[in-house]
């Protein structure tokens, strides 16, 4: 990879300032849609049962030996009429994740309340429309351009979902599609923080969306990723990822005084500066996002009831990760990753798992680690692989992607006070 | 509405551009003042010396451009890139890597390469960047369309001045390539980088007031035939910037830059020069 550069110039700011604690941010209302279905309540009860919705691949012309977290009804479901120049599967997956659980209605809520141009749109896609585009080069036309009925420009471009979600929800403040592959959808979270603290924006909707494609299939499979069987995440034996789909939105406001509801605490982005694929052996870099998501939340490690960890199953990050997490939580602390019951969701996980912490929060809900039979040696006793119940004020969500790039998410509740 | 809300004041510490027949600042900075003609002789592709050797021909244009612009601007800053939070923007990313992408798929995909793929994330650059400068700060990706440049320079001042420290912008796209020509509109290569400091320093070269403003809906155009030349790439929202930074001048409010992020939002800017440390002196025995 990319040497380092023995000189790197004179020193002029402290490269690791930690940062300051940030006011609280409300979630005002989210939903997801996974291959466990549409809504939070689906999400929900396959975390509660530790249901695997994964299913042997059967996605695409010439299917790989894998398992996948398929929505079902993607193929039949289809944009409303005005909304129709953005079809494709992952805008069609948009559109279905933004039906669950009022969304809508909240957003129009807080379209009235600030204004259309108040509230922002920050989703993360890793792939975005590329599913469509690969259509396109299947189809072309006798002059080798796209075909007729697959040729936006605005849908082959990554930039195709938050566009679409702006005009599906009638917004008019700042709209960025966040593409930071498997971190994308956790990032979306800082982006919003930053535009609501200085004032651009009252609300924001965040979230992400990510949809089955020969890219991800084929390009996870290239680099030998993929596992022929259910995922395993933090298993002695886990032999790589599955892939899944999945939507998710959260709409942020700020906390009003005596809010009893749901908080985004802190979050904490880094870069490994180590590899494009693998993770810092080390963790050097998770360690980094988890110690700005800490600081920013204003909590130590051991006020922290709930981790939804990475946990994609691949040899290297959970080794990693395994680590991080033994070293630094208390074995209270109950980690597990959710990847067994939707897949990895790529762009979406971040959102999807922080989805999944919120439930945790609100069911009272720890996730176990489904698929799972024996645990690896690095894990130390933080990680379950049985789901259990008890209260979470305060849930961490990892998300680690390609290019070294992480970041960190801490949610809590209205108690979650107590711990700071 | 927030028409007029005043974002802040932010510094510009480090400045880089890089197109074909505009292969640096230095020969950017006239052209688009109308003072010179772009170069007859288009530039090869940089091979940016922070990549590994083995890398630097390898590395696909959107690496290489973002790569070699953003360590001329953190040169210019006298920064640590160690120490820089970095943005990366691009309408469309990897353009080539996605037609390879694309047509493999459709013909044989097992035959994906492992390093096409990883090299086909929109944060492929800001992945090298980081590794090659050893920076363990945040880093993003972005993508908003025609309005990517708009998009990353509001992020960027975003985390300057919330988190009061340096951060590099970095903002790429190049030409569509094969069957993804007929619906993508880009040509050529453009790549531009700057480092924005919340704070005046010795090595600052121009300040701007940024706010977002609702009814002014309206893109500034560009200018210069140096900048019209090289409208027909998708990052081609950068220019109006650069184009008002090459123009702007001590002590005096240039004209407003307005950014469209959105058809009803813009960012807007108003630039001054600050004349470096040393060209002051000059001038004041001068006069």
């Amino acid at each position: 990879m990319a040497k380092r550069p023995d000189n790197r110039g004179p020193a002029f700011c402290p490269s690791s300032a930690v940062p300051a604690p940030i006011a609280p941010l409300r979630i005002a209302a989210y939903t997801v849609t996974s291959a466990a279905g549409v809504g939070k309540a689906a999400l929900g009860a396959a975390l509660r049962d530790s249901r695997s919705a994964l299913t042997a691949n059967d996605f695409g012309p010439t299917p790989l030996p894998t398992w996948i977290g398929r929505v079902a009804g993607l193929e039949a479901a289809s944009l409303p009429k005005p909304l129709s120049a953005w079809e494709c599967r992952n805008n069609r997956l948009a559109w279905l994740g933004l039906s669950g659980d009022a969304f809508i209605d909240a957003v129009h809520g807080a379209r009235e309340r600030h204004g259309a141009a108040r509230v922002a749109v920050v989703l993360g896609t890793s792939t975005s429309s590329i599913g469509a585009t690969e259509d396109a080069y299947r189809h072309l036309d006798a002059d080798g351009a796209f075909p007729a009925d697959n040729c936006n420009p605005r849908v082959h471009t990554p930039h195709s979902l938050a566009s679409f979600v702006q005009e599906a929800l009638d917004l008019a403040g700042p709209s960025v599609t966040v593409s930071t592959a498997c971190s994308s959808s956790a990032k979306v979270f800082a982006t919003a923080e930053r535009m609501i603290r200085l004032g651009l924006v009252d609300a924001a909707v965040v979230g992400g969306v990510d949809t089955l494609c020969g890219s991800v299939l084929f390009g996870f499979n290239a680099l030998q990723l993929v596992s022929t069987d259910p995922c395993r995440p933090f298993d002695a034996e886990r032999s790589g990822i599955s892939i899944g789909e999945a939507a998710g939105f959260a709409l942020l406001e700020r906390a009003d005084e005596g809010d009893a509801s749901l908080f985004l605490l802190g979050y904490g982005e880094s870069s490994d500066a180590h590899h494009m694929s693998t993770p810092h052996p080390d963790g050097l870099g998770a360690e980094r996002a988890l110690d700005d998501a800490l600081a920013r939340a204003g909590i130590d490690a051991g006020a922290v009831d709930h981790i939804n960890l990475h946990g994609t199953a691949s040899a290297k990050n959970d080794e990693v990760e395994a680590a991080l997490v033994a070293r630094r939580f208390p074995a209270t602390t109950h980690a597990s990753s959710t990847k067994g019951v939707t897949g990895h969701t790529l762009g979406a996980a971040g959102i999807v798992e922080a989805a999944a912490s919120l439930l945790a929060i609100e069911l009272g809900l720890r996730p176990g680690t489904v698929n799972t039979r024996v645990l690896d040696a690095a894990c130390g006793p933080q990680v379950r692989i049985a789901a259990g119940h008890a209260p979470v004020r305060v849930a961490l969500s990892n998300s680690f992607g390609f290019g070294g790039n992480n970041c960190v998410l801490v949610f809590g509740d209205a108690n979650a006070g107590e711990a700071r | 509405m927030s028409d007029g809300k005043r974002g802040g004041t932010l510094f510009i510490d480090g400045i880089a551009f890089w197109a074909p027949t505009l292969p640096g600042w230095a020969t950017a900075r006239p052209a688009l003042r109308g003072e010179a003609l772009p170069l007859a002789t288009p530039a090869k592709r940089p091979a940016p010396e922070i990549l590994a050797p083995a890398e630097r021909r390898r590395a696909p244009d959107t690496v290489a451009l973002a790569l070699e612009v953003a360590a001329a601007a953190v040169r210019e800053s006298g920064l640590d890139a160690a120490t820089l939070p970095s943005i990366f923007t691009s309408a469309h990313g990897d353009l080539a890597v996605n037609d390879y992408m694309c047509s493999t798929l459709a013909n044989e995909p097992t035959l994906i390469s492992p390093t096409k793929f990883h090299n086909s994330v929109h944060n492929a650059a800001a992945g090298y960047w980081t590794i090659a400068t050893g920076c363990h700060e945040a880093s993003t990706a972005l993508s908003a369309f025609d309005a990517s440049f708009g998009a990353g320079l509001l992020e960027a001042s975003m985390q300057c001045q919330a988190d009061a420290r340096p951060v590099l912008l970095v903002a790429v796209d190049v030409a569509a390539t094969g069957a993804l020509a007929s619906v993508t509109d880009s040509t050529g290569l453009l790549a531009c980088a700057v480092v924005l400091s919340p704070k005046r320093s010795a090595r600052t070269v121009a300040t701007f007031d940024w706010s977002l403003i609702g009814a002014l809906a309206r893109a500034t155009p560009i200018r210069s035939p140096a900048a019209r030349s090289l409208a027909g790439n998708a990052m081609a929202g950068a220019l109006p910037f650069f184009e008002a930074i090459a123009l702007a001048e001590p002590a005096k409010d240039a004209d407003p830059v307005s950014l469209l992020l959105t058809p009803s939002l813009s960012l807007v800017l108003v630039a001054r020069a600050i004349a470096p440390p040393a060209a002051a002196a000059a001038a004041a025995l001068a006069s």
